[in-house]
């Protein structure tokens, strides 16, 4: 009991943080399109634990909201519309190994690069790591909407705009006539 | 409160009401029996409504028969089709159900403790994040609808599925909308805090910034009927053309698990509008002295905050099922143009128009 009570944090940040890798290898390895955007689905809800753990419960639900109930919902309608069983004849990893090997490499290299600096060992919320917004303790979502709008209010609205030009881009393409 | 403290102790005190027992207690004594009597009611005033008289054999006025309903369903075959993806046809009443039961978990259905004084407080949880706790959770149970669809391999249980997907996808954007309206006015997220909020403010959000909130709130009601796939928006089940829907292929007790969902979806988005738009547990017109003898101050100050949402809620219930006795079925191309063109336009507008209101006059 008291090993739980210390480490239960920790257990459930390896239990969900394998949870989230190995589901998402499977995104690539499942032969069935649905198989592999339900293992998607479990990879993004294993992420919104970490981020409960993180204590960043503003931004897990938000990617519960965001990615598990209105993108992957995308994902299955699209899939269930177009029927992919012909999937399973075509090859499905791309001929250029060499290319693949080295992209792999370089990220994989990249990870360790960002993880030497910040040191290894579960992404827990300490006393240490909480943030305060303009020396108040503020909730998650005051605080996530008081950097959003106030310190980066210039890169968020770019950013939506750019997403509208994308919107009206994939209109202008679905609409051939 | 305090005397039964005093009789108890602190420590049993603590365990007789500690947070499993109020789940006990809210799954098993409130939300399930109310769901079984709510298919009763609802047979009841559909036979009203269509002059006959609805379920009348078993038991007085056919009191019995949800009980009657169980046990059948209970005993029935269970039928998993030969070509089904066996472990998602199984899994997908479940998540039907799980999503619409944990976010009984936020919702208040009385005051706390600190503002009755007394020791208990009358909800399971109060998060900060309570509203948008309950959109995840909500949208996470169209999964069960959609892989229902997919697994039981057939042409109209997938046909179903999509519509689903499509449907929940359309409207939850007009009623996330809807519901942040309720928050501009609170200025807080949690669930108890609004209805704290609507009592400070001596007013309902539905009579608040008038008419913004009343069309925030008719938003929030056709949306939320459109998101537990309710009569007018009953399209993912319509029987005159795909059978069953989603559920064709579904027998026994699993069936039965996706209808549990059903309801229990209606009784969580019926519980989330009382909560932010109807001030929850509070009396009507809690601003108004002469009216205080609604309080009812001879009972507890919780159980009378129960009742109260209790009464609310009931209304919401009654008129789910006026709306299926009463509507014909939308069309899909209606349903689309409903969402998109009509309600995700004028609460992106309503939005914008009490946020300019509080940034303006406030």
């Amino acid at each position: 009991m008291e090993f739980l009570t210390a480490h239960g944090p920790a257990l459930l940040f390896y239990l969900f943080a394998a949870m989230a890798l190995g589901s998402a290898v499977l995104v690539v390895t499942m032969r069935n399109p649905m198989y592999g955007a339900l293992s998607l689905l479990v990879s993004f809800l294993s992420v919104a634990v970490l981020f409960f753990l993180r204590n960043a419960e503003f931004v897990a639900v938000v990617q519960i909201f965001v990615y598990g109930g209105g993108i992957m919902v995308l994902f299955l309608f699209v899939i269930m519309l177009i029927n992919l069983h012909r999937l399973h004849e075509v090859r499905m990893f791309a001929q250029s190994a060499p290319l693949g090997i080295l992209v792999g490499v370089l990220l994989v290299a990249l990870f360790v690069f960002s993880f030497v600096g910040v040191g290894f060992g579960p992404a827990l919320a300490t006393p240490e790591n909480m943030v305060s917004v303009e020396g108040q303790a503020a909730g998650n979502s005051e605080a996530v909407a008081w950097l959003l709008y106030r310190q980066y209010l210039l890169p968020f609205e770019v950013a939506s705009v750019f997403l509208l030009v994308a919107m009206v881009g994939a209109v202008i393409l679905g609409r051939r006539n | 409160m305090q005397e039964l403290r005093d009789i108890l102790g602190p420590t049993l005190f603590y365990y007789a009401f500690s947070p499993a027992i109020k789940i006990a207690v809210v799954v098993f004594v409130g939300v399930l029996p109310l769901i079984s009597y709510l298919v009763l009611a609802e047979r009841k005033i559909l036979g009203f409504i269509q002059v006959r008289t609805g379920p009348n054999r078993v038991g007085p006025w056919g009191l019995f028969q949800p009980i009657a309903d169980i046990m059948k369903l209970l005993v029935k075959e269970d039928v998993i089709p030969n070509k089904a993806v066996k472990w998602a046809f199984v899994l997908a009443p479940c998540l039907v159900v799980g999503p619409a039961f944990v976010i009984f978990a936020v919702i208040p259905f009385g005051p706390s403790a600190a503002q009755t004084g007394g020791g208990l407080d009358y909800f399971i949880t109060d998060v900060n994040i309570g509203v948008l706790f309950v959109v995840a959770l909500a949208t996470i149970g169209v999964y069960g609808i959609i892989i229902g669809g997919w697994s039981s391999n057939s042409k109209f249980s997938l046909l179903g599925g999509l519509r689903s997907a499509a449907q929940m996808i359309s409207y939850e954007v007009p009623q996330g909308f809807s519901l942040v309206i309720p928050l501009l006015m609170a200025g807080t997220m949690s669930l108890q805090g609004i209805v704290g909020a609507q009592l400070e403010q001596g007013r309902w959000f539905l009579f608040a910034f008038f008419p913004f909130g009343l069309i925030a709130f008719m938003i929030y009601l056709i949306a939320g009927v459109a998101e537990s796939n309710r009569n007018p928006f009953d399209l993912p089940e319509a029987e005159s053309e795909l059978v069953a829907g989603f559920h064709t292929e579904y027998t026994g007790m699993r069936f039965a698990l996706f209808f549990l969902g059903e309801y229990a979806n209606m009784i969580v988005i019926s519980a989330v509008a009382v909560t932010l738009f109807l001030g929850g547990w509070a009396r009507p017109f809690p601003n108004v002295e002469a009216l205080s003898f609604l309080d009812a101050s001879f009972l507890p100050a919780g159980l009378v905050g129960v009742l109260w949402f209790s009464l609310k809620l009931s209304v919401f219930l009654f008129v789910y099922i006026w709306f299926r006795g009463t509507f014909p079925r939308y069309r899909f191309d209606q349903l689309m143009d409903l969402g998109w063109k009509w309600l995700i336009p004028l609460s992106l507008v309503t939005l914008f128009a009490v946020g300019l209101w509080k940034v303006l006059l406030l």
